[in-house]
C-alpha cells in the first residue's frame, strides 16, 4: 500500500448495511439509541420501515430481534459492545443463542480505544462471554475492508454472530476486498519461521508492524489474521506452532477468555509451544485518548516485539 | 355446536390438561404443576377455541403465534399440544427425560409448535412484539399471544418490552397476565407488590381487560374484545387460582410451585379432577 488509510470499521458497517438493505428486503436493523454511533443510522434513513430504534433497551432490543427472526427476517441489531455483550447477555444466551436464530450482533466500540467514554464503555470482555455460548459464531474483522466483508458474509450465513466493530479510525490493512474471507479460517498476513504472532481486530495491524521491527533484528514472525474467534481455525494455529514452534496472541481485550485464552486451549491439548498473550492484564481502563491507553495498557508493537522475544527465549 | 356445547367441550379438554399435568410432572418427579394448573384453562381456550394453527404442518406461515413468557408452565403447553395432535399424548410422559423434546422450560429448536424457547422470565414480551412487527411487515393478518406470569412482571424486561409494544402500536398482540397472586417465595404483596397491576399497564399505554381465568366465557369475551382493539396492544389480566383444579394444591400453592406430586397426591389429585368435572355436569 502506498500510502497508509484509517477509517474506523463502524464507518464500514453503516455504508455496507444500506448496500445489502437494497439487494434483500427481508433484512431488518435494530439500535439502542446509538444509530448515530454505531452507523445504523444510515440504514435508518434508507429504509426507515425496516429500522427499529428501540430506545435505551438492549436487553428488549435482543428479544424483539428474536421475535423478528422467528418469524423469517435476517435481524442485524446493534448497540455498543459493552451492552450488546454484557447488559444483554442473558437475553442474547436464551432468546439468541438457544433457539439458533438469525440474528447478527454488531456491535461498535469494542475494546480500550473506545477511549474517552472510560471503563464503563470499554468492553474488554465481550468476546469471552460470547464465545462461551453454544451456537455462537464470534468475528472480529481486523480492518474496515475487512468489515464489509464480514457484514456481507454474515447477511448469507444462517444462525447467531456477533461481530465486534471498533469506535477509532484504524489503520486499514487490506488493499481491498479482492482477497478470500472465510467464515472459521484464519488467514496468514506474512510469512515467517521463527515465531507466529496471532491478533485479531485492530491488533493485527499492530502485529504487522511487530514483525517489522523484528524483521530488522533477523527475527522472521508469521503474522495471522485470526478474524473468526468461533469456529477456531484449530488446524491453522497448530500448523503455525508445528512450523515456527511460537505463539504470542494479541487482541484488544482481556487476556482472560478472548483470543489468547482460546489458542492457548487449542494449545495445550494439541500441539504445546511457548506462548504468550498480549492483551489488558486482567484489569479496567479508564479515560483517555485511544493511542495513550493503548500504549499505558499494553497493546503497542513494542509489547508484541518483547512478547515475541520472552517466548522465543523459551522454545528449546 | 351451540356456545354451551362449546364451553362445556373446552371444560372437558381443560379437565384433560389438568390430568396431564398432574400425571406428567408426578411422572417426573419434577416440574412447575400449579402455575400449569393456574395456566390450563387459558390454555385452553387459546388452543382449541381461539388461535388459528395447524398441528398437521407446525411451521404454516400464516399461523397465529403464542410465546409462553412464562416458560415453567411447560407441562399444560405440552398437554394442550398433545391434545391437538401436535404429536402422541403417550411422549408425554417423556417430560423432564433425558433426550425428550419436552424440557423442563419450552425449547422452540426440539418441540415444533413452540414458538420461542423460555424460561428466562421476563423475555417473551420482546420477542412477541419482535413477531408482531414482523407480521406487520409481512401484511400478515395474524395474532401474536404471549402469556406471562404475575410474578414475572417483576422483571425489568417486561416493562421494556411493554412501552415498546404501545409505542409502536402494535394492536395485532394480546398478552395475558395469569395472575396467580403466588411466585416461589411467597404471596406477590409479600414479595414485591405489583398492584395496582390495571393502572401500571394502562399507564404503559396498553388496553387492559379483567377477566376471570377459569371462566371459558369470560375468557373468550377478552380475547374477542382485544382483538377489536385499535393503535394499542391489549393486556388481559385473568384471575386465576395457582393449582386450579386440586383443592390441596390450591390450599397450599407454595408447596406446588415447582415441586410435583408424589404417587399417592397424583391419584388424589386426578380422583378430584375427575370429580369436580363430573358434579359440574
Amino acid at each position: 500500500m502506498s500510502e497508509k488509510k484509517f477509517e474506523a470499521s463502524r464507518d464500514a458497517y453503516g455504508k455496507v448495511l444500506v448496500e445489502l438493505g437494497k439487494e434483500n428486503p427481508n433484512i431488518v436493523v435494530l439500535d439502542a439509541d446509538l444509530a448515530v454511533s454505531t452507523k445504523t443510522a444510515l440504514f435508518a434513513k434508507a429504509f426507515p420501515e425496516r429500522f427499529f430504534d428501540m430506545g435505551v433497551a438492549e436487553q428488549d432490543m435482543i428479544g424483539t430481534a428474536a421475535g423478528l427472526a422467528a418469524c423469517g427476517k435476517i435481524v442485524f441489531a446493534s448497540t455498543f459492545a459493552i451492552f450488546g455483550s454484557g447488559r444483554a447477555w442473558d437475553q442474547v444466551r436464551q432468546s439468541v443463542a438457544y433457539t439458533r436464530l438469525n440474528v447478527k450482533i454488531v456491535v461498535t466500540h469494542g475494546g480500550i480505544t473506545t477511549g474517552e467514554d472510560g471503563a464503563s464503555h470499554q468492553a474488554n470482555e465481550d468476546i469471552a462471554i460470547m464465545r462461551a455460548l453454544p451456537n455462537m459464531t464470534v468475528i472480529v474483522p481486523a480492518d474496515a475492508i475487512e468489515t464489509s466483508k464480514v457484514i456481507k458474509e454474515a447477511a448469507k450465513f444462517y444462525g447467531p454472530i456477533y461481530i465486534r466493530l471498533s469506535r477509532a479510525k484504524t489503520l486499514v490493512i487490506h488493499e481491498n476486498e479482492n482477497y478470500e474471507f472465510k467464515i472459521g479460517k484464519g488467514i496468514v498476513m506474512r510469512q515467517g519461521s521463527d515465531a507466529t504472532i496471532i491478533a485479531c481486530g485492530i491488533m493485527v495491524a499492530t502485529a504487522l508492524e511487530a514483525a517489522e521491527i523484528l524483521a530488522h533484528e533477523k527475527i522472521n514472525v508469521r503474522v495471522v489474521n485470526l478474524h473468526t474467534i468461533k469456529p477456531l481455525d484449530k488446524e491453522l494455529i497448530i500448523a503455525c506452532a508445528r512450523e515456527t514452534g511460537a505463539i504470542i496472541t494479541a487482541e484488544e481485550h482481556s487476556i482472560i477468555g478472548g483470543l489468547g485464552g482460546a489458542v492457548a486451549e487449542t494449545l495445550i491439548e494439541n500441539y504445546p509451544v511457548p506462548m504468550a498473550r498480549i492483551g489488558v492484564k486482567d484489569m479496567f481502563g479508564e479515560s483517555g485518548k485511544p493511542e495513550d491507553l493503548l500504549v499505558k495498557y499494553g497493546l503497542m508493537a513494542s509489547d508484541i516485539v518483547q512478547a515475541v522475544k520472552a517466548a522465543l527465549a523459551r522454545k528449546k | 355446536m351451540t356456545d354451551k356445547e362449546k364451553i362445556k367441550q373446552l371444560e372437558e379438554i381443560a379437565r384433560k390438561l389438568r390430568q396431564h399435568i398432574i400425571e406428567m410432572t408426578c411422572q417426573a418427579a419434577s416440574g412447575h404443576p400449579g402455575g400449569s394448573l393456574s395456566a390450563a384453562d387459558i390454555i385452553t381456550v387459546l388452543y382449541f377455541y381461539k388461535l388459528r394453527h395447524n398441528p398437521l404442518d407446525p411451521a404454516w406461515p400464516e399461523r397465529d403465534r403464542f410465546v409462553m413468557s412464562k416458560g415453567h408452565a411447560a407441562p399444560v403447553l405440552y398437554a394442550a399440544l398433545a391434545e391437538a395432535g401436535y404429536f402422541p399424548i403417550r411422549y408425554l410422559k417423556t417430560l423432564r427425560q433425558i433426550g425428550s423434546s419436552l424440557q423442563g422450560h419450552v425449547d422452540m429448536l426440539s418441540l415444533p409448535g413452540i414458538e420461542m424457547s423460555t424460561g428466562s422470565l421476563g423475555q417473551g414480551l420482546s420477542a412477541a412484539n419482535g413477531m408482531a412487527m414482523a407480521a406487520r411487515l409481512d401484511k400478515k393478518n395474524l395474532r401474536i399471544f404471549c402469556l406471562l406470569g404475575d410474578g414475572e412482571c417483576q422483571e425489568g424486561q417486561v416493562w421494556e418490552a411493554a412501552m415498546s409494544a404501545s409505542h409502536r402500536k402494535l394492536d395485532n398482540l394480546t398478552a395475558i397476565i395469569d395472575r396467580n397472586q403466588y411466585q416461589i417465595d411467597g404471596r406477590i404483596e409479600d414479595i414485591k407488590e405489583l398492584e395496582p397491576l390495571r393502572d401500571k399497564w394502562k399507564a404503559f399505554g396498553w388496553e387492559v381487560l379483567s377477566c376471570n381465568g377459569h371462566d371459558m366465557q369470560s375468557l373468550i369475551d377478552a380475547l374477542e374484545k382485544a382483538e377489536k382493539i385499535k393503535g394499542k396492544p391489549t393486556m388481559i389480566i385473568a384471575d386465576t387460582v395457582k393449582g386450579k383444579g386440586v383443592s390441596f394444591m390450591e390450599e397450599r400453592p407454595l408447596d406446588y410451585h415447582g415441586k410435583a406430586p408424589t404417587l399417592e397426591e397424583q391419584e388424589k389429585a386426578i380422583a378430584e379432577i375427575c370429580r369436580r368435572e363430573g358434579s359440574k355436569s
